[in-house]
Formats: C-alpha cells, structure tokens, sequence
C-alpha cells in the first residue's frame, strides 16, 4: 500500500514536473518573476546562512580542537579538518537540509495558499499555465542563487572557526589559517557546489508540488508544508550519499 | 451562446450531473440555481474545462470544449472570464496589477496601453482611485469589483461568476447583481451565474436553470418562476416567509 502509494506520488510529481519545465508564455514575464524570486528566495535567506554559518564554524573548530587534541597530531589538523568537514558536507547538505526549512515551508505555503483561494484556478482559467508560471522561476531562481549561498556558507563558517581560535586559545590562528589552507583539494568546493544544485532542484520542486496540490483550507496548507519539509529533507539526505559516491569515489 | 448537451459527471461512483442540458444565451444573465451538492459548481467547472465530464457536449458557439486539443483550449480561455467565490484576486499585486494582469499575459499592448484599459476597467466598476491598493486593503464587495474588472480586462465573450454575492451585505450584492446584468448587456457577453441568492434569482434571471439532484429540474426565467408547479424549485426559491408573500403577492396581481 505504502509502495503503491509512493509510486503513484512519484508519477504525479513527474507528471507536474513536466508541466512546469515548458516553454514560458511570456519572457518578460518570466524573468522579471525570476529576480523577484532570487530575492525572495536567495537574498532573504543570506542573513540565515550567515549566522548559522558563522555559529557552525566556531562549534566545528572546537570539537575539532578537543576530539583530535593529541600530542601526535599537529594543531593545524584543526583548521584542515574544520575546512574539510565545511567544504564536503555542512555547506551543501546540512545547509540545504536548514534551507528546506525555511525556503520549502515558504514555498509550499505560499502555493498552497494559492490553490486554496483558487488564484490557482483563474490562472487556470484565464489559459495560463499555472504549475509553469508559479514554480519555474522560483526553481530557476534557487538554482541560479544556491551556488552563492554555498560558497557564502564556506566562507563564514571558515570565518567562525577563525574567530574561534582568534578570541580564545584552543588553536593559535597562525596554525588555524596554516591548517585551512594545507592539503586544500578545489573539487571539494565543486563537489559542494554541484551537491547543492541537486539539492536546490529538489527543495523547490517538491515545495512547490505539495502546495500545487493541497487540498483544503488553512490546516491543509500548513500540513502540506510539513510534508514539503519532511519529504525534501528526505530526499537529500538519500541524494546525498548518491552523489558522494559518484562525486568523491 | 453556449449550449450544454447530456453532459454526465462522476466521482468516485457518485453521479453529480446526470445527462443535464442547457443552453445559455449571448447578452443575458443565465442563472445556475440550486441546492447545495445539486451539481452547480461542477457544471460551472465542467463547462469552463476545470472538470471533464465523462459524457456530453460542451460547445461554445458550435466549438465542442470537449474535443478541443491544448491550443485550442487555450484560445477559447482568452474568451473566458470568470468571478471567483473568493476573488481569486493576487494578493501580490495591486489592483492595477490585478486587472492588467491578462493583458500582460495574452497581449502585445504598451504599457501605457494596458493602464489605460485597465483604468477603465476599475473606473467602470466603481474603483476609480484604488488602483494602488493591495487586495487585504479593500472590502468583500470592493475585491468582487476588482474581480470583476480583472474579469472583463479583455473584453471576453463569455462570462462566468461563481456565487458573485457570497460573504456580502444585501445592499453590495444587490450592487454586484446589478454591475454583473449592466456589463453583460453592454458588451453583449454569455454570462453564466452560479447562485445562492433569491435576490439575484428575482432581479436578474433572465435564464435560469434549476439543478435537483445532479438533473436539470426546471429552466425559465424571474417572471415564470413566480407562476412555476415545481415542487422543488418552489420549496428552494420560496422557502423563506418573506420570499412566499412575494410570490403570493406576485401571484395575485397577475390575477
């Protein structure tokens, strides 16, 4: 039951797909929607990732310093190992699983808010391409600004480390900046970048899908966003090991 | 004029329209009545193409909806305006934004173009000077209006409203019933009404369908209705005290 169920949101949802990656009736329109998106979706969600980063960085760092602390270990294996743990997971994954909180739940509700008082409908009615017009541009608009969010994530969180070790004497700096920049492999910042691509697809689309499809009122709305949350979250924690392995192995 | 043929709807086992017909006339206001759960809204959606009904002809003006591809369909909703219960307006935009909306999508008009028909819209509802208001900003009939408006942007042949005076005060809906009856002989438009109200029923129906059950019980029009032996229709229309004098009233000065 749960199987079948599942295969037949699976179809729905490329179903929906489908609709959404079509040709937009109008350019203008579409692009003008786009940067409208990439501020709602993108610029608005930089001061989230800038705290969050910044905190992150500086807890990293010190369970770095007191899990690897050891007499064998050199002190700049603290900085290499935040920068390590920063770049392969915590700016792509654990950044997007934080973002489809906030950006899916903004998502699914503002679609389903739509459907419910069939706004959805008069698009509908008025010729539009409903699914077209309200979801590409928002899934444009994530994918074009997610590498942003990333590479602003490793860069503050690198940052919070930084302060880490600046404002307290669990590392001396020098050997925090020696550590950040020993043994730095560049395709893990591509790694993290095409990670987040992925997932930036997944957050919008399944967003959008479940508020495309809400039926109901108020409580609806808000369950379909859970749901967005919860099956996103999902979803990029599988893609996830996925990608390690076709990305890193 | 749209004209209805045997259309059937199900879900789920349930029949809503059993083989219902019914035509709907150029420059009058048609009037789908009934009790709730009678089929109304579904034959409202089944003729506007949000609900495909699983026998029946739908034809506008001789075009069968039914057997229409994509673009065609597509086409014949350029023609299409439509009332929502709630509005439907976009909470996003303002009410300028509201009305200009269809023609930034279906048109190649300027911009200055499209303000100026937009303009004239809202001022032909009564809405001159809250074109930069934001929906929240304005009242239940106010957002009907803009509705309206948005609606008639692009002068569409056929118009549809779905329970147009819901939520509203008596005088407001008498206000809307009264917008709806003077655009649709203006621009000669099919209008097709989904109600509730028996103040629409006897100001406006000039064509009036009556829906029991999921079957057309009953066609006429705010004249004929007063003298009509059906049962049902009766018992829905003149159920109020109020409602029965003015029959009874109605009734006897024909006398």
């Amino acid at each position: 039951m749960v199987l079948t169920d599942s295969l037949a949101t699976f179809g729905k949802y490329c179903l929906f797909i489908k609709r959404v990656i079509a040709i937009p009736d109008k350019w203008r329109v579409f692009l003008s929607r786009t940067i409208t998106e990439i501020s709602k979706l993108g610029v608005d969600s930089i001061p989230l990732v800038i705290i969050i980063s910044i905190f992150i960085g500086a807890v990293i760092t010190i369970q770095m310093q007191l899990n690897i602390m050891s007499p064998l270990i050199p002190a700049y294996a603290v900085g290499m190992a935040t920068r390590e743990i920063i770049l392969l997971e915590f700016s792509s994954s654990i950044l997007c699983l934080i973002l489809a909180g906030k950006v899916g739940s903004n998502i699914a509700s503002e679609i389903g808010t739509m459907r419910v008082t069939e706004q959805i409908d008069a698009l509908e009615i008025m010729g539009v391409n409903s699914a077209n017009f309200l979801v590409f541009p928002k899934i444009v608009a994530f994918i074009l600004f997610m590498p942003v969010l990333v590479v602003f994530c490793m860069g503050t969180s690198l940052i919070g480390g930084y302060l880490i070790a600046l404002f307290t004497d669990i590392i001396p700096v020098s050997r925090y900046i020696y550590g950040m920049q020993t043994m730095f492999i560049q395709w893990y910042v591509w790694y993290g970048i095409i990670k987040s691509l992925v997932f930036a697809f997944i957050i919008s689309s399944v967003a959008s899908f479940y508020g495309y499809y809400v039926k109901g009122g108020a409580l609806d709305v808000g369950k379909s966003s859970t749901n967005a949350v919860v099956t996103s979250s999902i979803l990029i924690l599988l893609f996830d090991v996925i990608l390690t392995k076709l990305l890193l192995q | 004029m749209i004209q209805v043929k045997n259309i059937t709807k199900s879900f789920d086992d349930k029949t809503i329209l059993h083989n219902v017909d019914a035509t709907f006339y150029d420059g009058k206001t048609n009037l789908i009545i009934g009790q709730s759960g009678s089929g109304k809204t579904v034959l409202m959606k089944s003729i506007v193409g949000l609900v495909t009904p699983e026998e029946g002809e739908i034809l506008y003006d001789g075009r069968d909806v039914l057997k229409m591809n994509t673009a065609q369909k597509k086409d014949l909703r350029k023609e299409i305006g439509m009332l929502f219960q709630g509005s439907a307006l976009f909470d996003s935009e303002t009410v300028l934004g509201n009305v200009m909306f269809p023609l930034v999508m279906f048109t190649k008009m300027t911009q200055a173009e499209m303000r100026d028909r937009a303009l004239f819209c809202i001022e032909r509802v009564n809405l001159k000077g809250a074109d930069k208001k934001y929906p929240s900003e304005l009242s239940g009939g106010m957002q009907k209006r803009v509705a309206i408006a948005r609606a008639i942007a692009m002068n569409p042949k056929y118009l549809f409203c779905d329970e147009p005076n819901s939520g509203l005060d008596p005088k407001t809906s008498i206000l809307i019933d009264e917008l709806l009856s003077d655009i649709t002989h203006e621009y000669n438009m099919t209008t097709i009404i989904n109600t509730h109200d028996m103040n629409s029923v006897l100001g406006i129906g000039e064509n009036i369908i009556f829906l029991n059950k999921g079957h057309r019980d009953w066609v006429g029009d705010m004249h004929q209705i007063y003298t009509s032996d059906n049962q049902a229709l009766n018992d829905f229309v003149f159920a109020t005290n109020l409602f029965q004098e003015v029959k009874d009233y109605v009734v006897s000065t024909k006398k």
